[in-house]
């Protein structure tokens, strides 16, 4: 495989196959997963290779799926369970939070699952297969939650996530599942959960964003380098808890000027709690206020026009670094 | 109906595996229900000398669901206890001195005192522990858990089964349905068993569900389902077996309704106001668990009195014991408490406001809180 360029599904496809032939105890679980291959056939051809035992088809049961997969965790094995959309993350809450994430605190029981699941809009999936829950996950101790922009950090994170000793909520952008490609590092590729990526080198302003709007930056950036002569830098999260802030407070005294970007919604939104870490620890070195790009808070809808409206673009991103770089 | 359903007779199938038990296994069975009595009756002394923390959970007069249940279990099975199952985990090895810890918030307690009451377990390899897995207080949710804990017993080709306790209530919830309809669906080996004590806190079963009896709730999950006379230990012992020897024989999920009683409010403040007047009275006086089960004893299986005196007295010994050296251990140090929410990193960082204070005098004042004993104001006795 190596040299040859594959998708960000096919990425991740690639972290669990490999973790499940260097690992028997990695085992899949979820709706639709076997047969059919999953709703996105990320697990496409596991049953074959892996059979019925290590790929479970589960009845619509998001509060099983995530409990069973804590109860063999616990036994050691290392689960890597499927919401079939993140949206139906929701079903688990209680499980995940009150359950899966207190289990090593409380009761020093080893809980190693990955939750993974297609996630993010721009795709017209209306309400209810478009969400970005990944700050009401962010907001409990005890959970990991990444979310990739490149084939490549998707494959090196779900490989870390499924090796981690913890609970991983790992968020796939299905935006991003066909639409970006990359060439997977040869090896044993490994991505540490924790630290950002520099996506775009520059000295003026500084977009600190992940996943899909990731991509919609880089555009921005191009844009505003080549119309207004202005350096961007892009830093990709990639992990969102922890959160690296050693890279965010690096940006911030390179450019002193600062916007940030997420699909999710706005109040409660991880640019609140970005903008809150920058002021208590790097104040001094803004040079103008802590800006955010966010989705409105609405359900997103499902009309383009609405839906385009709601969400982040690219104009919305030139407009705001262009405010910061007139500060 | 509700009337009629909070008093069960002796009406289960005849208890042919709790009969032939030998004598020393019956005398065992006394003892664990004469433990998890009389330490509780201790507990309840501690909590009115503002001792126990938190809150206090009683299971009079159901221990002998808890415990006669338990004991159809191998040393190898793991079983995860409902708030009443005190004398299940004594019977799967947790100790007393871990319980009255636990209770008093001790920093030496089994969850070094991040959890309450008897929420702590121990689970992993057969052989290097116990087999019981600390609950948590949203209701139903260790049905799926367990669930998860059998399926690595499958997927192992491992020889253990797993036991979960509900209680009337956790029926009605989500990870009760999804957890039993999983595992009957993967036909692991587990046993689910609804302790049906006639209240979910105040909610009498009446207001829990409109099916008649708990135990119809297998048809629905295609497993097979049993009612046994929860106060009558013997018949909670070979009901638990009979299910426990299905699993292990690859059968897959059984449901076992335990009728009983609660006599206690759900938590030592509760006053029970909502309980029919004698209702509580009524059952101490003609169903109590042990005075049953003492009845068996000395006169089918012709146990002299003495015999058993004997077992109250080494209890009584054992709990007198325990409380000593569980009320030598100190508070946890604050700064424990930022230990351990991941693998890695191992520990949190203080927040600033933190870093370099003196927290030597955090937790040394206990605060008056909804579970602490007011004698001016009264509560359940």
């Amino acid at each position: 495989m190596a040299g040859t360029e594959i998708t960000y599904l096919e990425a991740i496809r690639e972290a669990i196959d490999e973790e499940m032939a260097r690992d028997p105890e990695v085992f899949l679980l979820g709706e639709d997963i076997g047969a059919y291959g999953g709703a996105f056939k990320v697990t496409d051809g596991m049953l074959a290779k892996y059979g019925e035992a290590r790929v479970i088809d589960s009845p619509i049961s998001e509060i099983a799926i995530v409990g069973a997969a804590a109860g063999a965790a616990h036994m050691g094995m290392r689960p890597v369970v499927e919401m079939q959309f993140i949206d139906f993350i929701a079903n688990a809450y209680d499980m995940l939070t009150n359950y899966v994430a207190t289990a090593r605190y409380r009761a020093f029981l080893p809980c190693p699952m990955v939750v993974r699941g297609p996630s993010g809009g721009y795709v017209r999936g209306g309400p209810f297969h478009s969400q970005n829950p990944e700050a009401g996950f962010i907001h409990t101790p005890g959970l990991k939650v990444v979310y990739p922009s490149t084939a490549e950090d998707a494959k090196g994170l779900m490989k870390a996530a499924i090796r981690d000793d913890d609970c991983v909520l790992f968020f796939e952008h299905k935006y991003l599942y066909r639409r970006i490609k990359g060439v997977m590092p040869a090896g044993d590729h490994i991505v540490p959960i924790g630290k950002a990526r520099t996506a775009r080198v520059g000295t003026d302003v500084s977009i600190i964003t992940y996943a899909a709007t990731v991509h919609k930056a880089l555009e921005a950036a191009e844009r505003l380098q080549a119309e207004d002569g202005l350096s961007v830098e892009v830093i990709d999260l990639r992990s969102l808890a922890p959160l690296d802030d050693e890279a965010i407070v690096a940006t911030v005294r390179k450019t002193n000027r600062v916007l940030v970007v997420h699909e999710d919604t706005r109040t409660g939104g991880i640019a609140g709690e970005i903008t809150a870490r920058i002021n208590e620890t790097c104040f001094a070195d803004l040079d103008a206020p802590v800006l955010r790009v966010t989705a409105h808070d609405i359900p997103l809808p499902y009309a383009p026009a609405l839906e385009d409206f709601v969400l982040p673009q690219v104009d919305d991103i030139v407009l705001a670094v262009r405010r910061l770089a007139a500060w | 109906m509700a009337a009629r359903r909070r008093s069960p007779g002796p009406g289960s199938a005849a208890a042919h595996l709790g009969e032939s038990l030998p004598l020393e296994r019956k005398l065992a069975l006394y003892r664990w229900m004469r433990l998890t009595r009389t330490l509780e009756e201790r507990l309840v002394a501690l909590y009115r000398q503002t001792k126990v923390v938190g809150g206090l959970f009683r299971s009079l007069g159901q221990e002998a669901d808890a415990v006669g249940s338990c004991f159809a279990l191998e040393p190898r099975d793991v079983m995860s206890p409902l708030i009443r199952n005190m004398g299940a985990m004594l019977v799967k090895g947790a100790t007393p001195v871990e319980i009255l810890k636990q209770y008093m918030a001790k920093g030496d307690s089994p969850t070094r005192g991040r959890e309450l009451n008897i929420h702590f377990g121990d689970i992993g390899p057969a052989g290097t522990t116990r087999g019981f897995l600390g609950q948590i207080s949203p209701l139903g949710d260790m049905v799926p858990v367990m669930a998860g804990v059998a399926m690595s017993f499958k997927a192992r080709g491992e020889d253990r089964v797993g036991l979960v306790y509900v209680g009337d209530g956790a029926t009605s919830t989500g990870a009760f349905h999804e957890g039993i309809n999983f595992a009957a669906v993967q036909r692991l080996p587990l046993v689910v068993i609804i302790e049906n004590n006639g209240y979910a806190y105040s909610t009498p079963t009446s207001k829990q569900t409109a099916a008649k009896q708990f135990v119809d709730k297998a048809i629905g999950y295609g497993v097979p389902g049993e009612q046994a006379d929860g106060n009558d230990v013997l018949a909670v012992y070979d009901v638990t077996k009979r299910a426990v020897d299905r699993a292990r024989a690859g059968e897959g999920v059984t449901l076992i309704e335990l009728m009983t009683y609660r006599r206690k409010g759900h938590a030592e403040h509760d006053n029970q106001s909502y309980v029919p007047p004698g209702e509580i009275e009524k059952w101490a006086a003609e169903n109590d668990p042990i005075d049953r089960y003492v009845r068996v004893l000395t006169e089918r299986e012709k146990v002299p009195t003495a015999t058993l005196a004997e077992i109250d007295a080494s209890v009584s010994a054992e709990v007198d014991e325990a409380t000593e050296i569980a009320e030598r251990s100190g508070t946890p140090a604050p700064l424990d408490a930022l230990e351990g929410v991941y693998a890695e990193p191992p520990r949190e960082r203080p927040l600033w406001f933190r870093e370099g204070a003196d927290v030597s005098g955090l937790g040394q004042e206990r605060p008056e809180g909804w579970g602490t004993w007011d004698a001016s104001k009264g509560g359940a006795r």
